[in-house]
């Protein structure tokens, strides 16, 4: 007697083979009809490179460092984001900022290096959560393939988003004034 | 010595034959690579090769150049001479069969004579053809002893037990065949299954002769070494089996050899048992149309059936786990052998009882 | 010298070098294809007096399937030439005295066959239907059906004997 205690196990059938079992071909037969059946199921397969699969609106990517709306950066190195991360892929070096540099800097203080390790880092979006300028996003691409470790260790540089025409214009005419 | 009598255009037209049968047989070969590897893609639910031209059908050039573009390692091997030799073996015998085939019915030439379709009208083509898949497994066998290497032997000695085991009930669902058409040539084993309907019953052999048919199939897949029979290269128990130690175009000419034997041994499956170059309506045809018409549309029907053959063949490779090999050896020895003189017996009890003339 | 005359000299020396080679090639291995080799060029004999039916099932029996046998084992066996045991003179010398007497008896045979057929030449123009299946069969089962049926009660035993030997023996092996 075999415990069955969950009421879930299933009694094996150990019965001696009929002989429609043991001649075979009606199991032949039965497993032709499955795979002709797959024959005719649409296939879930999307062809990569030509068709992509748009990721959910919740997807955490490759992160961004953001700029505001006169295109400075909007970090000021607090280092929350590096506490609150998991996976301690976040290091930065703060540095004070000098007058001249106020176009390029929101505060005071910024981050003169600012280092995002992509092997380590499981993209949980706890940075994001935790800055408390709103200067790290969770974007919506990913890390493309590289050679080296060294590659996916992201710089300021490869994070920072690209000034657009609008900031360009707005940094224009705060620079003015 | 008839056999030396013979004149300066037949040779030509023969070789001629001979070339376009080759050409064929490894043309369809190549696309069975191909067929193969889309079919089981379609049962699975993937795609297949799509990338190398429209559907992926450049793909057997790709293959064939990567094989012929690796590095051809030779290990330090017991003989290399015989390293060689088998794939060579492996690769002649699969191209031998097509010898004695009947491609299509005769096509008359406008002197009266006739190109015949058929390379040598031998009258013992059925045993020539036993003969040569006789000694296909040698070419396994020798490779698979010339790789040095422990898998591969074990290998050779499935296929070799394999082969023999099979032969032996291929050959007597043969006999019960033979024993009803009354003949060794192919040509007239064809040649009989004439139409399709003829004095109230079919005149296909399959018709006449189910249980030798589904017994020479069981035993073609065991000969071919193919799925759910090959167990002389059954990756979980023996790596790569008897080509484990081979690589470039050597290796090609295993795994080549092995799609052309497929594809003869679908032809041979359609002329023995489903009336080779023979269709419904051909009568019509020829009183309607022309007698190269005929002929045409003999050998398109003799491929078609090939391919569908062939098809089946894969449909039961992806369909179907390998067997274990004691139960390949009691299926072989203990029910298709027992099966096979049984039908061997009941035809010729048919016979004697029912179709006796004197 | 007419065409069918140089194909058989051109036979009958492939015939014996690949025999002679069976003897005396190191390798056991190689000496089986010898005798593969040997078996083909007999068939080709075979064909040559137009007996399609005899070459071919001497390649189907011999070639494919006794060959493959012996191939099989010889594989199992590993042997190579440090493994070759040494004869000792006796064994040599019985060796040579047995073979001699199995060769007169060959030559005695031979010489009687030929007894009436001096002066005569071996036709092989004139092709013989005896070797087609047909005429074959006709032969077996009318002139030669007691020695044909005898051979296949022998076979028959050597069936029987065989399955009897392989047979596990379960008296033995029941626990007492």
């Amino acid at each position: 007697m075999t415990y069955n205690i969950s009421k879930k196990a299933k009694e094996v059938d150990r019965h001696p083979m009929t002989f429609l079992e043991r001649i075979y071909l009606p199991a032949i037969a039965k497993g032709l009809k499955i795979t002709l059946g797959h024959m005719f199921i649409k296939r879930p397969t999307i062809n990569y490179p030509e068709v992509k699969r748009p990721f959910s609106s919740t997807f955490r990517g490759l992160h961004v460092l953001n700029r505001d709306e006169e295109g400075r950066e909007r970090c000021t190195a607090c280092g929350l984001c590096a506490l609150s991360c998991p996976a301690e892929a976040i290091t930065m070096e703060a540095a004070e900022r000098l007058p001249s540099e106020s176009h390029l800097y929101r505060e005071e203080k910024y981050a003169a290096n600012y280092e995002i390790n992509m092997l380590r880092c499981i993209f949980c979006g706890l940075c994001e959560e935790a800055c408390p300028k709103d200067a790290i996003y969770l974007s919506q691409t990913f890390a493309p393939a590289n050679y080296e470790r060294k590659g996916f260790i992201y710089k300021k540089d490869d994070l920072l988003i690209p000034m657009t025409a609008e900031m360009e214009s707005k940094k224009e005419k705060s620079t003015q004034h | 010595m008839i056999l030396l009598a013979i004149s300066l255009s037949l040779i030509l037209e023969k070789v001629i034959l001979i070339a376009v049968i080759l050409g064929a047989s490894l043309g369809i070969a190549m696309y069975s690579t191909w067929a193969e590897r889309k079919v089981a893609a379609i049962m699975q639910d993937r795609r297949g090769p799509m990338r190398a031209g429209p559907f992926g059908l450049f793909q057997p050039l790709a293959d064939g150049l990567k094989l012929f573009m690796k590095e051809e390692i030779i290990p330090a091997v017991s003989s290399k001479f015989l390293f060689v030799l088998g794939p060579s073996i492996a690769m002649l015998m699969a191209c031998m069969t097509s010898a004695v085939i009947p491609w299509g019915p005769d096509i008359p030439k406008a002197d009266g004579s006739v190109i015949s379709l058929q390379v040598a009208d031998i009258n013992i083509g059925v045993l020539f053809i036993f003969g040569v898949v006789s000694l296909g497994v040698y070419g396994v066998m020798i490779g698979a002893w010339a790789s040095n290497n422990k898998f591969s032997l074990m290998s050779g000695l499935r296929a070799a037990s394999q082969a023999i085991s099979y032969e032996l009930a291929m050959g007597i669902s043969l006999i019960a065949l033979v024993m009803m058409t009354g003949s060794l040539s192919m040509r007239e084993i064809v040649d009989q299954q004439h139409g399709f309907w003829a004095n109230g019953y079919f005149t296909w052999n399959f018709f006449k002769q189910p249980l030798a048919f589904l017994i020479f199939i069981v035993c073609a897949f065991a000969e071919l070494n193919r799925a759910p029979f090959d167990l002389a290269e059954c990756e979980s128990e023996l790596i790569g089996g008897y080509h484990t130690e081979y690589s470039s175009m050597k290796l090609g000419f295993y795994l080549f050899s092995e799609y052309i034997n497929m594809f003869i041994s679908s032809v041979i499956l359609s002329s023995l048992f489903f009336g080779g170059y023979n269709y419904p309506g051909m009568d019509i045809v020829a009183a309607h149309v022309s007698p190269l018409m005929v002929s045409l549309i003999g050998v398109m029907v003799l491929l078609g059936k090939a391919i569908c053959f062939i098809i089946f063949f894969m449909f039961i490779r992806w369909t179907i786990p390998r067997f274990r090999y004691d139960q390949l050896m009691n299926l072989g020895w203990k029910s298709l052998i027992p099966l096979a003189l049984f039908n061997m017996l009941a035809t010729g009890g048919v016979i004697l009882y029912f179709f006796n003339d004197k | 010298m007419e065409i069918h005359q140089v194909i058989f000299w051109i036979l009958s020396l492939l015939t014996l070098s690949f025999a002679v080679g069976v003897i005396m090639s190191r390798s056991p291995i190689n000496s089986v294809l010898f005798l593969i080799l040997t078996f083909f060029s007999i068939s080709a004999h075979y064909v040559m007096m137009n007996a399609q039916f005899l070459a071919i099932v001497n390649i189907i029996v011999y070639a494919g399937a006794i060959m493959v046998l012996f191939l099989f084992v010889i594989m199992l066996m590993n042997l190579n030439s440090d493994t070759e045991p040494q004869k000792n003179f006796l064994v040599q010398f019985a060796a040579v005295i047995s073979g001699g007497a199995l060769l007169l008896i060959f030559v005695a045979a031979l010489k009687s066959s030929f007894t009436g057929l001096e002066g005569k030449d071996i036709n092989l123009i004139e092709s013989t239907d005896i070797g087609l299946i047909k005429n074959l069969g006709q032969k077996l089962f009318t002139d030669y059906v007691f020695p044909f049926e005898i051979a296949s009660v022998l076979f028959l035993s050597a069936m029987i004997g065989a399955v009897v030997l392989g047979k596990k023996d379960k008296v033995l092996q029941a626990p007492k």
